[in-house]
C-alpha cells in the first residue's frame, strides 16, 4: 500500500512538472467543448439569398417580406433574369435563390396553382436541405393565413413537439459527444504514453527487476489519470450547465457511476495499447488515429449511425464511446434510469474485462 | 573475498526458436567478488544477465542467485539484488531526493532509514546542495554515479551492472570504479558487463562469452598467462576472432 502511494505521488510529479501535457489534459476538454458547442452548429442563420420576382404582385411581396424578416435569410441581391441565377451561385455569394413565376397572384387566386421555385446550392447537401425546408415552412405559413377563414376539405394539420430538447440546441448532442471523446482520448492516450515512456527510457526494466508487483506499477499509472478524468468530467458538466444551459435531467449519481465505469474502460484500453508498442510515438499514433477517428466518425455523435452502410454500423458497435454517449444522452438529457441503460452498461463492462484480460496475457508473454 | 557462493549456474541455456542466445552457461560467483562478464555485442551477455535477474525464464539448466532458485523464487531474488541498466534509469523529472525516496520505497525501506541513508549518500557524493535539483539537470557523470548509488541503496547482496560506464569520460569512469570497489569491500557482490578491456583488468575474475558460450573464465592475470597475451585486450581479440555472430 505504501509502495502504491509512493508511486502515485511520483506519477503526479511527472504530470504536474510537464506543463505541456498539463495543458492538454485540462485545457483540451474545455476548448473542445466550447468549439463543438458554439462554433460547430447545424443551425443556419443570416444566409444570403437571391430573389427573382417575375410577377411583382401583392402575394410575392408578402412572401418576400416574410422571408426577409426571418432570422434565417438575408436578401443579398435581387435578380432580373433567369441567366443571372447561375452566375450568382457561381460567385458563391448566395446559398439559395427563389424564383416566382409570372402571374403568381393571379394563378394563386384563380387556378389554385401558383408556382415558385426554390434553388439551393447542394454542394453542402445538409445545409441545402435545411434552407429549402425553412423557405417551404414560411410559404406554408402564408398559405395557411390565406385560408384562415375558409373551411378546406381534408386538411391534416401536423403538430410538432420536440421532446427533451425543445429549442433544438446543438449542444444537447455535443456535450455527451465531447464527454465520450475526451474521456476516452485522455485516459487511453495518456496512460498508454506514460507506460510506454518508462519502457522507452529503460526505467520499466528497472521496475521489473525490483520487487514491485507489475500490477502496482500499472495501478499507480492509472490512478492519477483517473483523477484527472474526474476533474474533466466536473469541468465539462459545469460548462454544459452554466454556459450552455443544459441541466442534468436524470440522476447525477447514475451519471457519475456510468462515467466512472467508462473511464475505467478507457484506462484499460490505454493499458492494452501500451502492451502493443514500445515507443511513445507509436502509442500516440495508435491512440489518436485508432481512437479519435472511430469515435468522431462512428460513435453517432457527429453522424447518425443508423444512416451508415451496414458494415460501418457493425464496426461502430466496437467503439466504446458509442455506448457511453447513448447512456449519457439517456441519463443526462432524457432523464432515464438504470433500468433502460443496463444493456449498454454491460457492454462497456464487457469491453473493460476484455481489454484487461488481453493486457495481462500480453504482459506475461513479454516476460517469457 | 571468501568462498561463499552467491551466483551458481548449471548449464543455463536460453533459446529463441532455433537461435541459442546463451548456451550451457556454468559458472560460480563468490561473495564480495567483482565479476566481469565480457563479450562482443550479440554474444549473449544481456540475455544471460536477464535470466539471472529474473526477468527472462531460462529454457533449460539451473541457476541459483543469492540462495534462491531462478524458476521458483524470482520474488526473493528481486529483493536481494540491485540492477543498473544500460540506459540511464533514474527519473529525470524528479529531484535527486525524490528519486532516492522512490527507490527506497520500492524496496520497502522505512522512512527513517531512507532519510538517514539519503543524507549519508548526498554527503558522500558531494551533492548536498543539489538534493532538490531535477536529476535531468545534472551532468552525465553525476547521473551515472547517482544511478549506481541508487542500485545499491537497499544494500543488496548482488548488484548487476549492465555496461554502466558507456559514454562517460575516463576520470568519471575511474571514480565510478572506486565506488564499485567500495561496494565490493562492503560485501556487495558486483556482476558487471563491459566492453572496455581496461575495465576488465579491474575485475577479480572475468568470463568471456563468444557466440553464446563462455570461452574463458579466470582472473585477468591468469588469462593473460594462459593466452600468452600482454593485455586483456589481446586475450579478448584472440577469443572473439572466432565469433560467427556479429552485431
Amino acid at each position: 500500500m505504501k509502495q502504491l502511494l509512493t508511486f502515485v505521488k511520483k506519477e503526479f510529479h511527472h504530470i504536474l512538472r510537464d506543463k505541456r501535457s498539463m495543458l492538454v489534459l485540462l485545457g483540451l476538454p474545455i476548448v473542445q467543448l466550447l468549439i463543438f458547442g458554439f462554433a460547430i452548429t447545424t443551425e443556419t442563420r443570416n444566409c444570403n439569398i437571391a430573389i427573382l420576382d417575375n410577377s411583382k404582385d401583392e402575394a410575392t411581396q408578402n412572401i418576400i417580406t416574410r422571408i426577409e424578416s426571418s432570422t434565417y435569410f438575408d436578401i443579398y441581391e435581387t435578380l432580373y433574369s433567369n441567366d443571372q441565377i447561375e452566375k450568382a451561385f457561381k460567385t458563391g455569394r448566395i446559398k439559395l435563390a427563389i424564383v416566382f413565376q409570372p402571374n403568381f397572384q393571379n394563378d394563386l387566386l384563380h387556378t389554385n396553382k401558383a408556382q415558385m421555385q426554390i434553388i439551393t446550392d447542394a454542394s453542402d447537401p445538409n445545409q441545402a436541405n435545411t434552407l429549402a425546408n425553412y423557405v417551404s415552412a414560411i410559404v406554408r405559413e402564408y398559405q395557411q393565413e390565406l385560408n384562415q377563414n375558409k373551411d378546406l376539405p381534408y386538411t391534416i394539420k401536423t403538430e410538432i413537439r420536440m421532446l427533451y430538447n425543445p429549442q433544438l440546441k446543438g449542444e444537447y448532442s455535443s456535450v455527451p459527444g465531447v464527454m465520450g471523446m475526451i474521456l476516452l482520448l485522455i485516459s487511453a492516450m495518456m496512460t498508454s504514453i506514460s507506460i510506454v515512456k518508462e519502457k522507452e527510457l529503460g526505467t520499466m526494466e528497472v521496475l521489473l527487476v525490483s520487487p514491485m508487483k507489475p500490477a502496482i506499477v500499472i495501478a499507480s499509472k492509472v490512478i492519477p489519470y483517473f483523477i484527472v478524468s474526474l476533474v474533466n468530467v466536473v469541468t465539462i458538466l459545469l460548462i454544459s450547465n452554466f454556459v450552455f444551459g443544459i441541466p442534468i435531467q436524470g440522476s447525477f449519481i447514475l451519471l457519475s457511476f456510468i462515467t466512472i465505469i467508462y473511464i475505467i474502460c478507457a484506462l484499460s484500453l490505454g493499458i492494452l495499447i501500451s502492451t502493443l508498442t514500445s515507443s511513445q510515438q507509436a502509442a500516440m499514433i495508435i491512440s489518436l488515429m485508432g481512437l479519435m477517428l472511430p469515435v468522431v466518425m462512428l460513435s453517432g455523435y457527429a453522424f447518425p449511425v443508423a444512416n451508415m452502410p451496414l458494415i460501418l454500423q457493425i464496426i461502430s458497435n466496437i467503439v466504446p464511446a458509442k455506448w457511453y454517449i447513448i447512456m449519457v444522452k439517456d441519463v443526462m438529457i432524457k432523464g432515464i434510469g438504470l433500468s433502460e441503460i443496463w444493456k449498454e452498461l454491460i457492454i462497456i463492462l464487457g469491453m473493460t474485462t476484455f481489454f484487461l484480460l488481453v493486457s495481462i496475457k500480453r504482459f506475461k508473454v513479454r516476460l517469457q | 573475498m571468501n568462498n561463499e557462493i552467491v551466483i551458481k549456474t548449471d548449464k543455463l541455456t536460453k533459446e529463441f526458436g532455433d537461435f541459442i542466445a546463451a548456451n550451457d552457461l556454468t559458472f560460480e560467483v563468490y561473495k564480495g567478488e567483482i565479476f566481469g562478464f565480457l563479450g562482443a555485442n550479440g554474444a549473449g551477455k544481456t540475455t544471460a544477465m536477464k535470466m539471472l535477474i529474473g526477468i527472462s525464464k531460462p529454457s533449460s539448466g539451473d541457476a541459483n542467485i543469492a540462495g534462491f532458485d531462478v524458476y521458483k523464487d524470482t520474488e526473493n531474488i528481486k529483493r536481494s539484488i540491485g540492477y543498473m541498466s544500460q540506459k540511464f534509469s533514474l527519473y529525470e523529472d524528479l529531484t535527486v531526493k525524490e528519486n532516492l525516496m522512490l527507490f527506497g520505497g520500492i524496496y520497502a525501506l522505512s522512512d527513517k532509514v531512507i532519510k538517514s541513508k539519503t543524507e549519508e549518500l548526498l554527503e558522500k557524493l558531494g551533492l548536498q546542495n543539489d538534493a532538490n535539483k531535477l536529476v535531468g539537470s545534472l551532468p552525465l557523470g553525476w547521473k551515472q554515479k547517482l544511478a549506481f548509488s541508487t542500485a545499491i541503496f537497499h544494500t543488496p547482496k548482488i548488484v548487476f551492472l549492465d555496461e554502466p560506464t558507456g559514454g562517460v569520460d575516463p576520470i568519471t569512469r575511474r571514480q565510478f570504479w572506486d565506488m564499485i570497489y567500495e561496494a565490493a569491500h562492503n560485501g556487495i557482490t558486483v556482476f558487471v558487463t563491459t566492453h572496455y578491456m581496461d575495465e576488465a583488468e579491474y575485475c577479480d575474475r572475468v568470463s568471456i562469452m563468444v557466440d553464446g558460450v563462455i570461452k574463458a573464465l579466470d582472473s585477468p592475470a591468469e588469462l593473460k598467462k594462459q593466452f600468452n597475451a600482454k593485455s586483456m585486450d589481446d586475450v579478448f581479440l584472440m577469443l572473439a576472432r572466432s565469433a560467427k555472430r556479429g552485431d
